[in-house]
């Protein structure tokens, strides 16, 4: 079980230069993945691909594999993808389906679709909203949330697919830094619950530090260093890809070159 | 080009369907002041920001922009004085080319088409979307479109300028930019605020930092006073937490720090003391 790229390269429709190349890449119910990288160095492009709407929805170019339990995505059916991989876009504004009066019943959009008994909907929309501590916005107009509430409402509508793959394309982006704070207790959960893997892409190192087992940093389209969370986010080349290391490593790193000791970063 | 002083006197709003967005609000922003303006999603930073260009009315209490009542002007003098950028790009950018999507709001402020090519230029070469001109704003990635939504609004060259958000979704260089985009204001004399998440951001980038809590300001401060250790309580209130740099200093029983330079500078100035050497300045 988990979802698997092999020497995976892409390419859009209509360009000549491939936005990913060389990925490798294994995502396993328990486990939490984090890719890190510039703006442009393929992050949403893996996200897509990963979640096999890249090709199979957008067209473009795919080399290598990309199978999801087993399953080539080049080959499977939207259904069988959507029972499996939770996708959630950088944009919730793009996410959200634009039909549903409420909160509610948007998170209550994909349960519906999945033909599950009314109960087991409610449930999911309930632990959904909970999860994420919005159950106040039930009844609100998703098309009158600030930027923050729609990216948790959103959120929230892929955690109701309960879906074995999580992909995250940006999920904290315009988040407060509570916001923040409870996605990241929220993904740990689910998680720790041995179903689910998530993958996501973030600019908050900080969150992955406490969140990923491993991540990935994208340069280029290419991996330039995938391993044990900690070892990558700590790694001095991070800055020269465009990553912001997360806190502690960089004031450790400042005090460093400063000369001065702060043992207290440790504790 | 100078900036100008933007106030709210009494300040609330109450949105169509009842929320209560702010209360009471009273805020004085100097001609060439930069601040930023920080607190938990929802807690009316970007409702008390959109009376400045005029996008909200208040429904209690004035807001001065140039010393005079904003609703004394029209929305279209508003926009030659105060340019906003919204947090969400896309609710912002209709153009099918990005030098079109950059022209449009110079353009309605009065700028000659000579001008224009001029203020095209310096504009996406601040946000570092030079050569980009002819390409589709939505070929662009969701970052880069925030960047272009910035350009347009310094293409307008209004005395004021207010950034909703304008970190979201970039890079460690995006962000570099986005700071030193702000500098360049600031030399410029013109007034700028902005709303953020980023607490390090805002600690490093802005002399003066608002904190709100439930449509009201709770704090108002140079950043080394706003995240000192009296007001952590107050922060956390509204889910905030000071910057990495505040807290250590806090563990080691130093006052007045904000950023790692301010943690960097206390700690070695204590080293100096405690090995009786005189302290730096004396």
């Amino acid at each position: 079980m988990s979802l698997t790229l092999t020497a995976v390269g892409y390419r859009y429709v209509g360009t000549s230069r491939p936005a990913l190349a060389g990925i490798d890449l294994t995502l396993a119910p328990g486990e939490v993945v984090g890719v890190v990288g510039a703006n442009e160095a393929g992050k949403s492009t893996l996200c897509l691909v990963a979640a096999g709407l890249a090709p199979a929805t957008i067209g473009g170019r795919l080399d290598g594999a990309v199978t999801v339990d087993g399953l080539p995505t080049a080959q499977a059916h939207p259904y069988e993808l959507a029972q499996r991989c939770g996708v959630l876009f950088q944009n919730p504004v793009t996410q959200l389906s634009g039909t549903a009066p409420t909160v509610w019943e948007e998170v209550a959009f994909g349960p519906r679709n999945l033909a599950l008994p009314l109960t087991e909907v409610v449930g999911r929309v309930d632990d959904a909203l909970a999860a994420l501590a919005i159950a106040e916005l039930a009844e609100r107009d998703p098309a009158r949330l600030s930027g923050g509430q729609a990216q948790l409402v959103a959120l929230a509508s892929v955690l109701a697919l309960r879906p074995a793959y999580l992909i995250l394309d940006e999920p904290t982006s315009q988040l407060d830094p509570q916001g923040t704070r409870l996605v990241g207790e929220a993904l740990s959960r689910l998680v720790a619950g041995g179903g689910t893997g998530v993958l996501l892409t973030e600019h908050k190192t900080d969150l992955l530090w406490g969140l990923a087992g491993r991540v990935v940093v994208l340069d280029g389209g290419r991996a330039a260093l995938s391993g044990a969370a900690h070892a990558v986010l700590a790694d001095d080349r991070l800055a020269a890809w465009g990553v912001e290391p997360p806190g502690r490593v960089r004031l450790a790193r400042t005090a460093e070159a400063a000369g001065v000791a702060l043992p207290e970063l440790a504790a | 080009m100078n900036g100008i002083a933007l106030a709210t006197a009494g300040l609330g709003y109450v949105y169509g369907d009842g929320t209560r967005a702010l209360e009471a609000v009273d805020l004085r922003v100097a001609a060439g002041e930069h601040l930023a303006i920080i607190g938990q999603n929802g807690s009316g930073k970007s409702t008390l920001v959109r009376h400045f260009n005029g996008l909200l009315r208040p429904t209690e209490g004035e807001v001065l922009v140039d010393g005079m009542p904003a609703r004394q002007h029209h929305v279209a003098e508003l926009a030659r004085l105060v340019g906003l950028a919204f947090q969400n790009p896309d609710r912002q950018i209709f153009a099918g080319r990005v030098r079109t999507e950059v022209a449009f709001g110079a353009r309605n402020v009065g700028a000659s088409s000579a001008e224009l090519e001029v203020r095209v230029r310096e504009a996406l070469t601040a946000v570092g979307l030079q050569g980009s001109e002819d390409v589709n704003p939505y070929d662009l990635g969701y970052s880069r479109r925030k960047l272009l939504s910035l350009a347009s609004i310094l293409a307008m060259r209004t005395p004021a300028v207010i950034l909703d958000e304008p970190t979201t979704g970039q890079d460690a260089r995006g962000v570099a930019r986005v700071g030193d985009l702000i500098r360049a204001l600031g030399e410029a004399g013109r007034t700028v605020i902005a709303i953020s998440h980023d607490m390090r951001f805002v600690a490093e980038t802005f002399p003066r930092l608002v904190v709100m809590r439930a449509g009201a300001v709770v704090l108002d401060g140079p950043p080394a006073e706003v995240f000192g250790e009296p007001n952590w309580a107050t922060l956390a209130s509204t889910f905030l937490e000071p910057p990495l740099s505040a807290r250590v200093a806090a563990r080691l029983g130093l006052a007045g720090v904000a950023t790692e330079a301010d943690l960097i500078s206390a700690v070695t100035r204590r080293a100096r003391e405690s090995e009786g050497a005189l302290p730096e300045g004396a």
